[in-house]
């Protein structure tokens, strides 16, 4: 491991801080990047699979003799297909997994648990085939009550999908155990009463959010090539292919070693491609007919049955004294995992006190199971939700007692060693920097304006915070005979990661970063890395490839003692080249070392591998935000939105910005249109993106970003993880805005026009 | 084995092109499926994200929403005859400078869209490019820099 820089003097830097064109452009401006759903191999099968059209319902049988008589049709298979994979927590990536339950999400076993559950899967010909035959498919069901929203699903009495589920925290809803809720966590600081009793203002709130997709616009897919001898290739869009080649191991019962795992380019993931849906699928199927085979989802399948975030249930209370401290908070989470535990409400509820200094808080989050699509992360997992509810009562304990918004968060910030709701203390953080910014923007100090006839403008701020995952990376820099460089690292590039990767290995080697070629490698040709997840393959993927140059430079300085025949600690490696101590003016350009590396030792390749769990950096995000709401119709336009981050060093600003504009519009769609419309029975009503209404270009203003650079002390650049915290403010600041504007406190997400129309009638 | 399949020619990006189809298939699955063009993507086969959006005779259209047979004897332009040779369109470069793609699934529909909003409006408002890329979703970039790149590209082409 290399030192890494304490302090925070700046560095000059000659490529990081750039704008290059990023090195797979072309490739994507002119269609020729391959993406998973554009692999195709010599006598590919087209597979389907199976759907559940009931939100609840046991399986009484399967039969498949007229779908595998169709001609044409290769293979079918069911859950009975499956091994049964164990029932265990197995780390994977940057959660834990319950292979048994990953299992039956992938296939139905016994139960279907929400409407889309995968219950068979066929391969044939052609995909109109594929289709023909999964409708032959029979399948006959003891349909039963389905239980979809937490509050119902936590009463006594509620269907209970898992009858073997018992709390994590021991207590059942139920007398003989039975339950839906899967784990409860709990979070104590201080003495919350005594905060209260202190409090001159307290506010106390109910939040119901809706559950929202992460709307990649690339569907899953995966193609699968089983050979007779066992082994396994499989192709297809993910954010982690070890994760892939992990989760495939265990819900088929093969060895790590029979799967390679190759990485397509990736359409959008936002957390919901970190999971398995159809690669085992493609796998048993390949395996079963003998020829390879793809899956490719439609987006009603997408919806369905992939992704979402949890919608939530949340109350909140919390109090301050007149000239503007937070005394306390208490808060009560219960968020939706959909059919299997695990859904974010542990980090919601981490994450939502940590932009303040609150001495005593209690918060008590819960995991429940509903009849919906089990949950899968999605950007920032669980901290919009939870923040929505902090923020929007921060800002009216702000008014309450008059001060400015934004003064008020700045007088109660967290800082380096402010402690946060588990107990653990911030590192540096740049909560501070960041409030600064926004009170002092030039959007902050433009008057909000007045509207014309029944429309009203009003403006609202908010922040958000974020953690960075670690984890593990690799990465291999090689040294060309032309003097440029191979980079590969196993982070599939999500949003311009390979440039950011090539920059860092350029900035050390001191070559252009058009000489650096960045390539994603398939799990046989890299080490392990962990998902392009947690807002980390800059941060600790770029660790990995600082470090592989770092081992670069030392090979070059042997190279050219041996070249120079003095001892190593005579030679130094300087911008680019390896200079003499001995012999001022003596120097090996990388190139003239490179050239002649065949009779100096062989090839020159630098390697390296990281945990970075200690050089972690989280973050904080904010969004400024001009709306025009019209009372008649409830309709809310974004007029005018600046997105603040610290992102500790931004190395390629562009593509930084890219990730704060793009979460900023994600969470401005969460907050005004997108939510999972279900009737009585759990038939999801806007499965395709007619009717999941995400933003489009004439929904939006431009989106101003404001990058604040506080280093990160524990990372060589300072590199915080930039990826996800953007989406965290923008609910709360829209409804910060909206009451801004008409005196309504939102409580409920999406903030459609129904949802405004009911408000206003409300206040009236 | 049934199927008849229908034998059509067709204009792609300049080339004439015949090929066999089925009564079923579409356009984008024919682009895709049959001729080896898959730079055209698939997001929804709704009509409602533009990622499979191609030029018809001059005007954008969700290749998912037409049918394979209907564009016998028509112009068919993807995303794949935007440049010229190793040229590559002034939209091409616009959207490599302004960064205005991130995971790139999305950009093939934009360009073509684009394209065609330019090839009719040489001098579009902000508004203007707003509204015709309307039908095209993108999930990564919050149009920001698409936008700015459509503007830019634009005005460079006027220049030229």
């Amino acid at each position: 491991m290399s030192e890494r820089n304490g302090d925070e003097t700046p560095r000059e830097y000659r490529v990081i801080g750039t704008r290059p064109i990023r090195h797979d452009g072309i490739d994507k401006v002119t269609g020729r990047a391959v993406y998973g759903a554009d692999v195709t191999l010599s006598g590919l099968l087209h597979g389907k699979v199976v759907r559940s059209p009931h939100a609840h319902a046991r399986i009484l049988s399967i039969d498949t003799t007229k779908a595998s008589a169709l001609p044409g049709v290769k293979a079918v298979v069911t859950g009975a297909d499956f091994p049964t994979a164990e029932d265990h927590d197995e780390k994977i990536g940057e959660g834990t997994t319950n292979p048994r339950y990953l299992s039956e999400n992938i296939l139905a076993h016994e139960k279907v648990l929400y409407h889309g559950h995968a219950v068979a899967a066929v391969a044939a010909t052609t995909p109109h085939l594929a289709e023909e035959a999964a409708r032959l498919v029979e399948v006959q069901y003891e349909v039963l009550p389905p239980v979809l929203e937490v509050q119902a699903a936590m009463a006594s009495g509620a269907p209970i999908l898992h009858p073997d589920l018992r709390t994590k925290d021991g207590s059942g809803t139920s007398p003989d155990g039975e339950t839906n809720v899967a784990q409860v966590h709990r979070f104590e600081l201080g003495d919350v009463d005594a905060g209260f009793a202190e409090a001159d203002e307290i506010v106390e709130r109910t939040f119901d959010t809706a559950m929202v997709h992460q709307g990649y616009i690339e569907p899953h897919n995966a193609v699968a090539q089983v050979n007779p001898d066992g082994q396994a290739t499989v192709w297809c869009s993910t954010q982690g292919p070890f994760d892939v080649r992990h989760l495939c191991s265990e819900v088929l019962g093969m060895p790590l070693s029979q799967i390679r795992v190759v990485p397509a380019e990736i359409g959008g993931g936002f957390g919901g491609k970190t999971t398995v849906y159809l690669e085992p699928l493609a796998v048993l199927l390949s395996r079963k007919s003998g020829n390879p085979v793809k899956l490719v989802m439609s987006r009603a399948e997408v919806l369905q049955a992939t992704g979402p975030t949890s919608g939530s249930h949340i109350k909140i209370k919390m109090g301050a004294t007149k000239d503007g401290t937070l005394t306390a908070m208490d808060a009560w989470l219960a968020y939706e995992a959909g059919a299997y535990p695990g859904s974010p409400v542990q980090m919601g509820a981490m994450c939502m006190s940590a932009p303040f200094d609150l001495e005593n808080l209690r918060i008590a989050a819960y995991d429940v199971c509903v009849n919906r699509p089990k949950t899968a992360a999605y950007r920032a997992p669980g901290a919009s939700n939870a923040a929505f509810a902090t923020e929007t009562v921060v800002d009216e304990l702000a008014r309450k007692i008059g001060m400015d918004p934004i003064d008020f968060r700045l007088k109660n910030a967290a800082k380096e060693g402010t402690r946060m709701a588990p107990g653990n203390k911030h590192r540096r953080v740049g909560c501070v920097e960041l409030l600064t910014a926004a009170r002092d923007c030039p959007h902050a100090s433009t008057p909000v304006g007045e509207a014309e006839g029944p429309k009203k403008r009003g403006r609202g701020f908010a922040t958000g915070f974020w953690v960075n995952a670690g984890l593990q990376s690799s990465a291999i820099l090689s040294i060309n005979p032309d003097g440029t460089a191979s980079l590969v690292t196993g982070s599939p590039d999500i949003g311009g990661t390979r440039t950011s990767c090539a920059m860092m290995a350029a900035e050390e080697l001191g070559i252009p970063v058009e000489k650096v070629r960045p390539n994603v490698a398939d799990t046989d040709s890299i080490g392990y890395t962990d998902v392009t997840g947690g807002s980390r393959v800059t941060m600790a993927t770029g660790l990995a490839v600082h470090d592989a140059a770092q081992d670069v430079k030392r090979q070059l300085c042997e190279r050219a003692a041996r070249t120079w025949k003095c001892p190593e600690d005579e030679v130094r490696f300087e911008d680019g080249g390896v200079v003499s101590l001995a012999n001022e003016g003596e120097r090996l350009e990388l190139a003239e070392i490179a050239k002649k590396a065949i009779r100096t030792g062989g090839p020159i390749v630098g390697r390296a591998t990281v945990n970075a769990q200690k050089n972690t950096g989280s973050a904080f995000g904010g969004l400024l935000v001009d709306v025009e709401v019209d009372t008649e119709t409830g309709r809310v336009d974004v007029t005018r939105c600046t997105v603040f981050q610290d992102v500790g060093k931004a190395i390629h600003p562009s593509y930084v910005e890219g990730q704060m504009q793009g979460g900023a519009v994600q969470g401005l769609g969460w907050a005004l249109n997108e939510e999972y419309v279900y009737d009585d029975e759990g038939h999801l009503q806007n499965d395709g993106f007619l009717d999941y209404r995400m933003p489009v270009a004439l929904d939006l203003p431009m989106i101003d970003p404001v990058i604040i650079e506080v280093a990160n002390p524990a990372h060589p650049y300072g590199v915080r993880g930039v990826g996800e915290v953007s989406i965290v403010a923008p609910p709360a600041a829209v409804a910060n805005a909206i009451a801004d504007a008409t005196g309504v406190r939102m409580e409920d997400l999406p903030m459609s026009p129904p949802r405004i129309l009911k408000a206003l009638h409300e206040l009236a | 084995m049934r199927s008849q399949k229908l034998h059509l020619r067709t204009r792609l990006n300049g080339e004439d092109t015949e090929f066999l189809c089925e009564a079923r298939q579409t356009l984008l699955e024919v682009l895709r499926e049959d001729l080896g063009q898959t730079g055209t993507k698939e997001g929804c086969s709704t009509g409602d994200c533009g990622s499979c959006s191609v030029i018809l005779d001059g005007r954008v259209v969700c290749s998912c929403l037409v049918m394979a047979a209907e564009i016998d004897g028509r112009n068919v332009e993807t995303v794949e005859g935007l440049a010229d040779g190793d040229h590559l369109h002034p939209l091409q470069r616009k959207f490599l400078e302004h960064a205005a793609l991130q995971c790139g699934i999305c950009t093939p529909g934009f360009l073509v869209a684009a394209r065609a909003l330019i090839d009719r409006n040489p001098d579009p408002t902000e508004e203007e490019v707003r509204y015709h890329l309307a039908g095209n979703l993108c999930r990564c970039t919050g149009y920001d820099k698409i936008v700015r790149a459509v503007l830019d590209a634009a005005a460079e082409m006027r220049s030229n």
